[in-house]
């Protein structure tokens, strides 16, 4: 069949929202598109299991240990996901581990900042993956089938991490002078870099409008970032702290909160990876992928001894 | 009887902290998550345990108090618990899947004893414990398996991390001195030969066991004398309950 049939019969099932499925035909473009999508995700799942990580050994009682550990490895297992996802449109984990590794595909940038203290914990749970979730709950309805039913499964796990982020700001919130100076130096630090999560503002993004256009993405990035100040200008009264932008106010004439510039110099800086933490990021990932070189040979080699012996019996 | 409730939660807890030690770190994204699963259950059993303990102790005692605020000498954990990932520091799975073996049979055999207590409270963490640790017995003995039998590598890492770990697993088998005469150490002592002599051998890799090696055995850890990895453990596990006293977390 010709091309263009091909492509007005996709179209016409993207218009209707109907599903695409990995054996359904699709433009190249489109399927580059979403391993791209896909597999950044994922990495950044995997990825941002490290600055939580960092403090899950300095947890400051087994309860909060026990959900921080339970939060990292819920991480694991979107990247699980998500990686079966990009696995259907034809390629493997290793070689998206190997585009992680060499630089070729990104992550989240968020995840190239410090976490410093214990606060970032439930900064990380309130802000990034509240960011995170604005960006997510409409990919639930994202046009690949595959993609979209990872999404469903991870949002419904992300609002719950997004919780147990703001609970913990609240007891700090509550608690010394210590403990509130610490709240607020974490949302200080975390405030810009969250609302960056968004992506470039849509007159910067070059992939928004073929995206749209296939229904990967529903709404655009500035749209999204708008929502995401909205809702947390709200919650932060309720932690009686503030966010660090003196141009923050409501403004009723659009019925949303107005919200001072970003840096973005500092945003394609971290992209290109100048961040304070890119380096050892991406070095902690090649190194546990190194050093489990050996151990990946040896169940693979064992794994196959086992089925010969199988055979010959 | 709280002596012996800490000893148990202590082991649980010191053998949790090391084990997230690995979380994202893993060689591969489903044993990553397996490890935090194991992790995750120890630090169940050490709160049910601190829990128990601290209801008897009362005074204000709680399981963070129990395990953040007590020091290097208070702790009653074995000493095959505190050693780091690897030896002297790092991580190494053959070590980690060593340890994780070593101490789930152990914990099997003990857990099997244990379910029977005459204490309702006992019987109940035990039950529970149970099942958790037949799967840590069973996922660490698939990796003795994998990695003894996988590659010439593998064989050889797997054979270093035995002899490195042996030395701590006498002590598995002494009896505490506050323990309440609820346990037959005599009888986890040949349950857990027999596990490890079994697995090693179909893992084809030898057993250091026997041979006049008895007199080499590490101990200590019952009676709070530690190696010196747990304080740096501790020193990490409890800063922020240090730095910032009486405060909500």
């Amino acid at each position: 069949m010709a091309i263009a049939p091909l492509e007005a019969r996709f179209q016409e099932k993207i218009d209707r929202d109907i599903k695409i499925e990995p054996k359904d035909w699709m433009p190249p473009a489109y399927r580059q598109t979403l391993i791209r999508q896909i597999s950044q995700h994922a990495h950044s799942e995997i990825v941002g299991m490290l600055p939580e990580g960092n403090w899950i050994t300095r947890a400051p009682s087994l309860k909060r240990k026990a959900i921080l550990m339970a939060k990292v490895q819920d991480e694991a297992g979107h990247g699980l996901y998500l990686y079966s996802a990009a696995e259907t449109l034809g390629i493997s984990r290793d070689e998206m581990i190997t585009q992680l590794h060499t630089g070729k595909a990104k992550y989240s940038s968020i995840f190239n900042y410090p976490t410093l203290s214990w606060a970032d914990m439930g900064a990380i749970g309130w802000l990034v993956d509240g960011a995170a979730i604005m960006n997510q709950v409409p990919l639930c309805r994202t046009s690949y089938g595959p993609y979209s039913r990872a999404m469903i499964r991870v949002c419904k796990e992300e609002s719950f991490h997004q919780r147990q982020g703001f609970d913990t700001l609240l007891v700090l919130s509550k608690g010394t002078d210590a403990q509130k100076a610490m709240c607020q130096d974490a949302i200080n630090r975390w405030w810009w870099p969250s609302l960056m999560m968004f992506g470039p503002p849509d007159d910067e993004s070059p992939n928004t409008q073929q995206s749209m256009q296939w229904k990967i993405k529903r709404f655009t990035n500035d749209e999204l970032r708008q929502r995401f100040v909205d809702v947390i200008a709200e919650q932060i009264k309720l932690l009686g702290m503030t966010l660090p932008d003196p141009d923050l106010r409501w403004n009723e004439e659009r019925k949303h909160y107005d919200f001072g510039a970003i840096n973005w110099d500092e945003f394609w800086q971290v992209l290109k990876g100048n961040g304070p933490c890119n380096q050892q990021r991406l070095d902690a990932r090649r190194k546990a992928w190194d050093d489990g070189a050996w151990v990946r040979d040896a169940a693979k080699a064992y794994a196959n001894k086992v089925r010969l012996k199988k055979e010959v019996a | 009887m709280k002596e012996y409730l800490l000893h148990l939660a202590d082991d649980a807890l010191v053998m949790s902290q090391r084990l997230s030690e690995w979380t994202g770190h893993g060689p591969v994204l489903e044993q990553d998550i397996a490890l935090t699963n194991i992790a995750l259950d120890y630090l169940g059993q050490s709160r049910l345990l601190y829990q128990y303990a601290a209801s008897i102790i009362g005074d204000g005692a709680t399981e963070d108090s129990l395990a953040m605020l007590r020091l290097e000498h208070e702790f009653k954990n074995h000493l095959l618990v505190e050693l780091p990932n690897a030896l002297p520091a790092g991580r190494d799975w053959a070590f980690t899947v060593c340890k994780v073996f070593f101490f789930s049979a152990y914990q099997h055999a003990l857990m099997q004893q244990l379910q029977h207590n005459a204490d309702e409270e006992v019987r109940g963490i035990a039950a529970k414990s149970l099942k958790e640790v037949t799967y840590h017995l069973r996922w660490s003995r698939e990796w003795i398996l994998r990695l003894g039998d996988g590659t010439t590598e593998s064989h050889q890492r797997m054979q270093q991390a035995l002899q490195a770990c042996w030395p701590f697993t006498g002590e598995l088998f002494e009896v505490p001195p506050y323990e309440q005469g609820w346990v037959d150490y005599v009888a986890i002592k040949k349950t857990w030969m027999s596990e490890v002599q079994q697995t090693l051998a179909e893992a084809t890799i030898s057993s250091p066991a026997g041979g006049g090696r008895e007199g080499a055995f590490q101990t200590g850890g019952l009676h709070g004398r530690h190696t010196e990895y747990l304080g740096y453990l501790l020193a990490e596990m409890q800063y922020l309950q240090r730095a910032y006293p009486n405060s909500e977390w």
